[in-house]
């Protein structure tokens, strides 16, 4: 079968790209694209490992196919500094030593900052729901949940 | 100068004043691993570079009759496929390695590996797999352990026993153990109760998020590099050099990143397949293994069946303790029923102790370490009977192990005598501290229980090189897997006496150091720590050394203060202090690269105590299980970086949270795991837990310059067992059997 030619955005950057029917999002930003930020723990939806968000929506980019992002504005692990500037996310989960081995890191970073751009004012309680989906067999969750806490109290101040 | 490798670095007990031990500095790999540039097992690439696919056996066990890989090989972008007849024999100390790596004549278990495929794409090798003709004989299976020890259970291995086993039982059971001392039967006589109780835990998987993957580069001549995510790249060297036949010293082996290990990457499965596509494809091989691959077909944990007797007079004095371990390690001998029965009673001073242990083979992938392996099921088992025995007694389940603690001087139940421990310390502390006393709710429960780990040192070579401008390079050969670049650098800067900025941490390839082993057995911020510190000290030697060449004084008159080569003694004072920016500048001219070196096989790591105390809620109409606060108290010697201790205790309790009521392998009747991804194999979610606190002891190991134990595996012993203690409460009914799982639980309540 001919491969499919897709358009989209991703982290600002107009990029196009051949892909098979069958591929996967994360197959094309890892193996065609060489962003290998986002990770691949399961190919099934339930670790959060590959989540990125496709017009402005998180996904697991494991169940999406590589075609069905022609047109959208995709962003990942990737695009979450800006240049040298952390994001606050970031800085925290550094601050909190919020991982061990950071594999899961990436995608629990995209999740937490579509949260906080939903919500800016999780409790406790929304931020463990909300990363429900990110499995971290490392931390325990404990300082991941506080780095996101902090973080959000610190966006909240400088807004 | 007084710097001799040999004088005694530290009174135990004494405190010592540190500078950067003890701090928080951010991990110098953190930015890559936030901003997704850390490169893990599967983000490597290499030019010209095949996609290696594994076929797996769908039976329990099955001789294999022949395999025809024709059609495979004649697909159109096929570049080589492998089975086991691409593979010499092998060392003998390699046998089971390379079978459960590729079957030879027979499959063991459910994903046994059985041919692989390398072709220029994943979707042409998987293609290629459904091409392979396998003709199988299916065997009669046995996966449950009790099961497989029957004298007419399904023989995986004929012969395998060896003179350890008694007779009467199956060929499946290969080894036996006993340790202990002193006579329990007459200890048992004096118990004012004996209560004896059989458990049973089911296999679980160290569950690490990032799959086994590796690329492998082998050409014709033997040489050959390999990337790989392991917890040891020194043993992925010496295992494939073995299995390939290959010299040691041709094989580079490069660890990546990884992410997440527990023990599960302490062997090797992809690799020696990866290198012998390489070889027969001549190109390079990305092989990586699927959630469901790494759940059939790596190394999960025994389940166990446990038998635990235990008396104990009114006042809470254990008289004598026993008990049966039986653990299946899957389809190869190696089962950690000797760990289990090891640490079984290590918390405990006891008179009269015994246990014994089984280790079985079944149909099931062969067993990899999991974070102090065997020793969570055997604590499960012991801890339980001591609290059952304490509250019948009406006594504190607290008070009654702080009567029975090992403490210094203390003949442990597998043998050696106990220098200084912190078991009672961790007990007092969960005594003194509020959760202790904190109120219940309705329907929950309150459990307590210790756990205990040898912990481990080993071969060990570091290389601390000083840059011309004066900044630090530490080169080891441990893959970071939480943390430890941080603490090294810490340990560097701590001796030199500099700023933790300017020591940089390398992790080398195998070509770089001597060997090293395995990052396991919470070895590495004692072991490496302890040679970085050492090496540091050479340096330093060094360093004064050139001063005093300059000065045009005796070395000997020269001492290193404060990341400063300053005149000592009779000296002092007539030079001004030069540091060691200033010393790396002239190096040249005076000698050459200043660098130190440190080798060890490393002894003294320290054994390691902790004491867990849990609140769960039971739902009595479903049977579910909350936990709702979880406090650990664990003896870290010193807490090289505590924010890191935190987090391994933090991450051994919660993993200790889903083995206790989640996490199971299920087999179907066909031998077949129901279960091979995280939907159905569930790991404990965000949503599931509270806050973990943790309260840090400190009794500083003698065996390490700045007291350092390892913190790493101790945090899932205990939790087995003080959830279960806690659950028990709050049903009402004890649980005897892992995981507590609703259906489980609901059971019990009905039953009881």
């Amino acid at each position: 079968m001919s491969q499919i030619h897709v358009t989209t955005k991703i982290n600002g950057d107009t990029t196009e790209y051949l892909c098979d029917p069958e591929e996967t999002l994360l197959d094309v930003l890892r193996d065609r694209l060489g962003l290998t930020g986002a990770k691949e723990g399961c190919g099934t939806g339930d670790c959060g490992a590959c989540s990125v968000t496709v017009d402005g929506r998180l996904v697991c980019s494991c169940l999406m196919l590589g075609a069905e992002a022609d047109g959208s504005e995709i962003t990942t692990i990737e695009g979450m500094a800006e240049g040298e500037k952390l994001h606050p996310l970031q800085q925290k989960f550094l601050e909190h030593a919020a991982l061990q081995c950071g594999i899961c890191t990436p995608g629990i970073l995209v999740a937490a900052k579509s949260l906080l751009e939903k919500n800016p004012s999780p409790t406790e309680e929304e931020a463990r729901y909300w990363l429900a989906g990110n499995l971290c067999r490392c931390t325990g969750y404990d300082k991941i949940i506080r780095a996101v806490m902090d973080a959000a109290e610190e966006m909240r101040r400088a807004s | 100068m007084p710097l001799d490798d040999h004088t005694p670095d530290q009174t135990p007990g004494e405190a010592r004043q540190f500078k950067v031990v003890g701090t928080r500095p951010l991990r110098p790999d953190g930015i890559d691993k936030v901003t997704g540039r850390a490169r893990f097992g599967a983000d490597m690439s290499a030019p010209g570079m095949l996609i290696g696919r594994v076929l797996r056996s769908p039976h329990a066990h099955a001789r294999i009759r022949s395999i025809d890989t024709s059609k495979a090989e004649a697909l159109s972008g096929v570049k080589a496929v492998v089975t086991r007849a691409d593979f010499g024999p092998g060392d003998d100390d390699v046998a089971d390695i390379l079978d459960n790596c590729m079957a030879g004549e027979k499959a063991l278990y459910d994903g046994h590996a059985i041919a692989a495929v390398a072709a220029t794409s994943a979707a042409i090798a998987r293609k290629a797999l459904k091409l392979i003709d396998v003709d199988y004989e299916i065997l009669p299976h046995v996966t449950d352990v009790d099961a497989a020890m029957k004298p007419d259970a399904p023989v995986l291995h004929e012969g395998l026993s060896d003179e350890t086993v008694p007779e009467g039982v199956s060929q499946n059971v290969v080894h036996r153990v006993e340790f202990g001392h002193g006579d329990v039967e007459a200890g048992f006589a004096k118990a004012d109760k004996v209560l004896e109780r059989t458990f049973k835990t089911a296999a679980t998987h160290q569950g690490y998020i990032e799959p086994h993957a590796c690329l492998a580069t082998m050409g014709a001549d033997g040489i050959a590099d390999l990337w790989v995510c392991t917890q040891g790249h020194y043993m992925v060297r010496n295992t494939c050099a073995a299995i390939l036949g290959i010299d040691q010293g041709k094989l580079r082996v490069t660890a990546s990143e990884i992410g997440g290990g527990f023990g599960g990457k302490t062997t090797v499965f992809l690799e020696p397949v990866a290198l012998a596509l390489s070889r027969k494809a001549n190109r390079p091989v990305k092989m990586t293994m699927t959630r469901e691959e790494v759940l059939r077909a790596t190394g999960p944990t025994s389940s166990t069946s446990i038998d635990v007797k235990i008396g104990m007079n009114k006042d809470g004095k254990i008289t004598a303790a026993s008990a049966d371990l039986r653990y299946q390690g899957g389809a190869y001998p190696g089962s950690p029923a000797d760990m289990g029965s090891m640490t079984a009673f290590a918390p405990y001073d006891l008179e009269n102790v015994k246990t014994v242990g089984w280790d079985v083979v079944t149909n099931r992938p062969k067993a990899a370490a999991y974070r102090a392996p065997g020793a969570p099921m055997a604590a499960f088992a012991v801890e339980s009977v001591v609290d059952e025995l304490a509250k019948g007694f009406g006594l504190d389940p607290l008070d009654v192990r702080l009567k029975n603690a090992a403490r210094e001087g203390t003949k442990s139940s597998y043998g050696p005598t106990f220098p200084a421990i912190g078991l009672e310390a961790t007990l007092q502390a969960a005594k003194d501290h509020p959760h202790w006393k904190a109120p219940l709710g309705p329907n929950q429960g309150r459990g307590v229980a210790c756990g205990f780990w040898f912990n481990f040192g080993g071969d060990t070579c570091v290389s601390l090189n000083i840059t011309p401008d004066g900044t630090v390079t530490l080169t080891e050969g441990n893959p970071d897997i939480g943390g430890s670049r941080a603490s090294m650098s810490m340990m560097a800067a701590e001796e030199l006496g500099i700023p933790y900025d300017q020591v940089r941490t390398v992790i080398a390839d195998t070509g770089a150091l001597g060997q090293n082993e395995v990052t396991d057995g919470s070895r590495v911020t004692f072991a490496v720590g302890l040679a970085t510190i050492k090496a540091a000290r050479n340096a330093k030697k060094v360093l004064c050394e050139r001063a005093a060449m300059v000065w045009g004084i005796d070395p000997d008159a020269v001492e290193w203060v404060d990341g400063c080569a300053r005149p000592a003694g009779d000296n002092a004072g007539k030079f001004p202090p030069m540091s060691l920016k200033e010393i790396a500048a002239i190096a040249s001219n005076t000698g050459g690269p200043v660098a130190g070196h440190f080798e060890v096989n490393a002894e003294g790591a320290g054994v390691s105590f902790a004491t867990h105390m849990v609140d769960t809620e039971v739902d009595p109409d479903t049977g579910a299980v909350k936990v709702v606060r979880y406090t650990v108290f664990q003896d870290a010697g010193k807490a090289v970086h505590p924010a890191y201790v935190e987090g391994q205790f933090q991450g051994g309790a919660v993993q200790g949270i889903g083995w206790a009521l989640n996490e199971e392998y299920i087999y179907g009747e066909d031998g077949r795991l129901q279960n091979p991804g995280f939907l159905d194999y569930r790991i404990p979610v965000a949503s599931d837990l509270p806050m973990i606190d943790t309260v840090i002891l400190e009794i500083p190991n003698p065996g390490h310059p700045y007291g350092v134990r390892g913190v790493g595996e101790t945090s899932i012993v205990p939790p087995l067992a003080a959830i279960a203690n806690s659950v028990s409460e709050a049903a009402g009914v004890r649980m005897t059997s892992l995981p507590m799982s609703p259906p489980k639980v609901l059971a019990a309540i009905q039953a009881g």
